[in-house]
């Protein structure tokens, strides 16, 4: 607990997304009006990046025992550097935050693996509702969470739609919490 | 709605005194520019504030009252509840802060209409769980007593009201409503600049608040001139409190700017008056100047410094960015120019160049001569027509004859004439890299005209056999209706048009060997001429100034803003601090283009293909005549 925040992370239930890998879900109330939701996928795994790595090396190895040309080794390498820090730069997303202000707007922002962060904010005169969407993916119905934006010259249309928690996919058991949360505020404000 | 009070960092220390700054209509919001600090006369903050609102076009008002007691302090409270009788609002804010801790405290006072205070205090609690009515938090200790020094005399009645007003309002329970107080760095969002820029003036009732606060701090400019440190009748705290900052080096290049924008201006119109002169546009000269690069570059480059030095100031953001990314991008070109000079004349290189030359395009020319060789004899295996083969092969090495001598001839002077003109590389990169685009195309200038002519010999062929194929099935193209018609044909017609298509089928491959390796050759050098003429866009485009502003000073250009809540005492309204939320990369570079005479590719592939076919001319980049925005 901090400071008069109110903090639910311990869950009684386990979320997962919908590939069936497990995601954690954690509520922060600042204060009556302002709410935070964190949703933290998993780690980059030490085993992949191990596996990568052998099979990289192994046929740069295998090459080099074939061309005899050292400049194989030196750029499978660099390959995996650079594809290393690309990954954990560009790609791999740590956790997605929500924070939801009365009155003021909503925060969308992720975290990646390397600590860079990218933030959006949208005020709330732009928002029109906070909903939950079904989409259909292959042969699968997903659910995600979804902001509905004002079109500035037609108050009761949708001009667009801003989906949150791309990266992470929590199932629907975790969005009903953080949509039913979402609405309290939105309704008092 | 909830209450949202944007307050300024650099006043967080601030003594106690009256907040200025402005209302914000339909949003329940306030933006905090100063504090006004004791002693002062009431009337004359407000004839500053008065003569504030008219230079800045901003609607300041005093917001209400803020206090921070100091040792030997106490008592202010009661005071400055007052002052909201001095100043008529209809809504007064009262922020208070204890030294030691960090949260706030806010009163908000409402008026009715009658312009009596309400008995009605609204206290704020934080939010969450407690709804209990708590404490009086945040200073309200001494009352009765006031602090020294003010010269508020007409308080002295009101204070003893303002008292027993307040007890009253106590016992009857406050309203739990709500605040949020968002800090923002002054200096930061003064600065910036948010987009996307809305020209034009958007009507203050439906603008969103960002753009409504950042153009408030943004406006109120004249108000930062003063602070508490001047010598005048108001002192305030603001960003500029915190130390004046200035830089000499821009002081300077301002003072020197005006006589040096004036005397290039001078300089300018003298050029573009000999330019326009009647001796150089004459339409031979018109055409050779449209087609040379180089003097496009330079008449590019008049106009950008135009728009650069015109003596007046640029006030609108879009016009000031223009101006500075102009200004950059030619200074980074007249260096990598002056750079390039230095390093091809340090050890007669341009020399060097020159003396390869002459035999670059004889080397060229023999490579040519054999090509057409091997052409006349079996090309990879194919057969091709005898006397069509030995004509069209006499006819291009009569011509790489023709040119070799003219390139021996010109041999004597090039080293001289290349050593002069590569003096105006001094001029800009840009310069360079034209004039070695205009030197390629005219010393392959052969290989065009070889191109135009198997292209229209080509062209001729296809076209023929079309025509003859049409009369082979019996049909005739209708000019008038733009369509195949059937048409009858008599007999001799007939005969002679079927020898003749015969004949064009036949040799129709030779032709049309010749047409392939032409236009190879001529794709070629088209390749690289454009991709020297997309380098020279790409340095004449691309905005230095925005980039390195977004690089090291990120906070000027802002696509937005960014919250954080901050760890606050339990019992004090939530407080958030707002960080400007920099630009992207890719849309600093979109937003702040130079529009230019881009080059750009005039056909789609599809196009492409199709003229290729039928044996058009091709001219694959095309110049823009007018610059688009």
């Amino acid at each position: 607990m901090q400071n008069g925040d109110q903090h639910y992370s311990m869950e009684d239930e386990t979320y997962t997304d919908i590939d069936g890998k497990a995601i954690s879900l954690e509520c922060q109330s600042h204060s009556g009006f302002c709410r935070e939701f964190t949703v933290s996928s998993a780690k980059v795994s030490i085993g992949r990046v191990m596996a990568y790595t052998c099979a990289v090396w192994l046929s740069a190895y295998i090459i080099f025992f074939v061309t005899e040309n050292t400049a194989v080794l030196s750029s499978a390498i660099i390959i995996t550097l650079v594809g290393m820090m690309v990954h954990i730069h560009f790609v791999k997303v740590d956790h997605e935050t929500l924070l939801i202000i009365g009155s003021l707007g909503v925060q969308v922002s992720s975290s990646y693996a390397s600590g860079r962060e990218s933030t959006d904010f949208i005020e709330m005169g732009k928002i029109k509702d906070i909903v939950i969407n079904e989409a259909i993916h292959m042969q699968t119905v997903i659910y995600y969470l979804c902001i509905l934006l004002k079109d500035p010259s037609d108050p009761e249309a949708v001009s667009s739609v801003v989906p949150l928690f791309q990266s992470s996919k929590p199932r629907l058991n975790c969005l009903v919490k953080v949509y039913k949360s979402c609405q309290e505020i939105l309704a008092k404000c | 709605m909830v209450l949202k009070i944007f307050f300024p960092q650099c006043c967080n220390k601030a003594d106690s005194g009256l907040l200025v700054g402005r209302w914000i209509p339909g949003q329940n919001s306030a933006v905090v520019l100063a504090v006004i600090h004791y002693p002062f006369i009431p009337g004359q903050v407000k004839q500053y504030i008065h003569q504030m609102r008219g230079q800045s076009g901003v609607d300041l008002t005093v917001l209400g009252s803020w206090s921070m007691p100091k040792e030997g302090q106490e008592g202010m409270e009661s005071f400055l509840r007052d002052l909201s009788t001095i100043f008529p609002q209809g809504q007064w804010l009262q922020l208070s802060r204890e030294m030691g801790k960090i949260g706030f405290g806010c009163h908000v006072l409402t008026r009715d209409q009658n312009g009596k205070l309400l008995q009605q205090e609204k206290e704020l609690k934080e939010g969450g769980g407690g709804e209990k009515g708590e404490g009086k938090k945040g200073g309200k200790g001494g009352e009765g007593k006031k602090g020294g020094g003010e010269k508020g005399g007409t308080k002295k009645g009101g204070e003893k009201k303002g008292e027993e007003k307040k007890v009253e309002g106590e016992k009857g329970g406050g309203e739990k409503d709500k605040v949020i107080f968002i800090h923002y760095e002054q200096r930061k969002v003064m600065l910036s600049q948010l987009h996307p820029i809305e020209n034009g003036v958007p009507d203050p009732q439906t603008e969103s608040q960002l753009p409504q606060v950042f153009g408030t701090v943004c406006q109120s400019e004249p108000l930062f001139f003063l602070d508490k440190y001047d010598d005048s009748p108001v002192k305030l705290t603001h960003w500029q409190s915190e130390g004046r900052e200035g830089s000499i080096i821009v002081e300077l290049m301002k003072q020197a700017s005006t006589p040096v924008c004036l005397l290039t201006t001078w300089i300018l119109t003298l050029w573009t008056s000999l330019c326009s002169s009647r001796i150089l546009n004459v339409r031979p000269m018109r055409f050779i100047s449209s087609k040379l690069s180089t003097c496009v570059q330079l008449s590019y480059r008049t106009e950008h410094l135009q728009t650069v030095c015109s003596p007046t100031r640029a006030t609108a953001h879009n016009h000031f960015m223009r101006k500075a990314n102009i200004s950059v991008s030619f200074f980074v070109d007249v260096c990598l120019g002056l750079l390039l000079v230095w390093w091809m004349y340090r050890e007669n290189r341009i020399g060097k160049l020159a003396n390869t030359l002459v035999p670059a395009a004889d080397h060229v020319a023999k490579e040519l001569e054999e090509l057409l060789q091997w052409l006349m004899g079996a090309p990879a295996g194919l057969k091709m027509n005898r006397a069509l083969d030995q004509v069209l092969g006499r006819f291009f090495l009569y011509h790489i004859h023709l040119w070799i001598s003219y390139i021996h001839l010109m041999s004597p002077f090039v080293e001289m004439i290349l050593w002069y003109v590569g003096l105006s590389a001094c001029l800009g990169l840009t310069f360079a890299l034209s004039l070695l685009s205009d030197i390629t195309a005219l010393l392959t200038f052969h290989i065009y005209c070889f191109y135009v002519y198997g292209a229209r010999l080509y062209c001729m062929t296809v076209y023929g056999l079309s025509s003859l194929w049409r009369l082979f099935r019996g049909k005739k193209w209708n000019v008038l209706r733009q369509r195949v018609d059937s048409c009858s044909y008599d007999l001799d017609q007939l005969f002679i048009g079927t020898l003749l298509f015969t004949i064009l089928l036949f040799l129709l491959p030779t032709t049309a060997l010749y047409y392939l390796v032409f236009t190879l050759l001529r794709l070629v050098v088209v390749m690289f001429q454009g991709v020297v003429h997309l380098s020279v866009d790409f340095i004449n485009s691309f905005p230095l100034f925005a980039m390195g502003l977004r690089l090291f000073r990120s906070y000027r250009l802002a696509e937005g803003v960014k919250f954080r809540v901050l760890c606050e005492e339990p019992g004090t309204p939530l407080h958030l601090m707002m960080d400007i939320n920099p630009l992207k990369v890719s849309s600093v570079v979109q937003t702040y283009r130079t529009p230019t005479y881009s080059c750009y590719p005039k056909d789609s592939w599809l196009a492409l293909c199709k003229k290729l076919f039928l044996g058009e001319l091709i001219y694959p980049w095309r110049h823009k005549t007018t610059k688009i925005d």
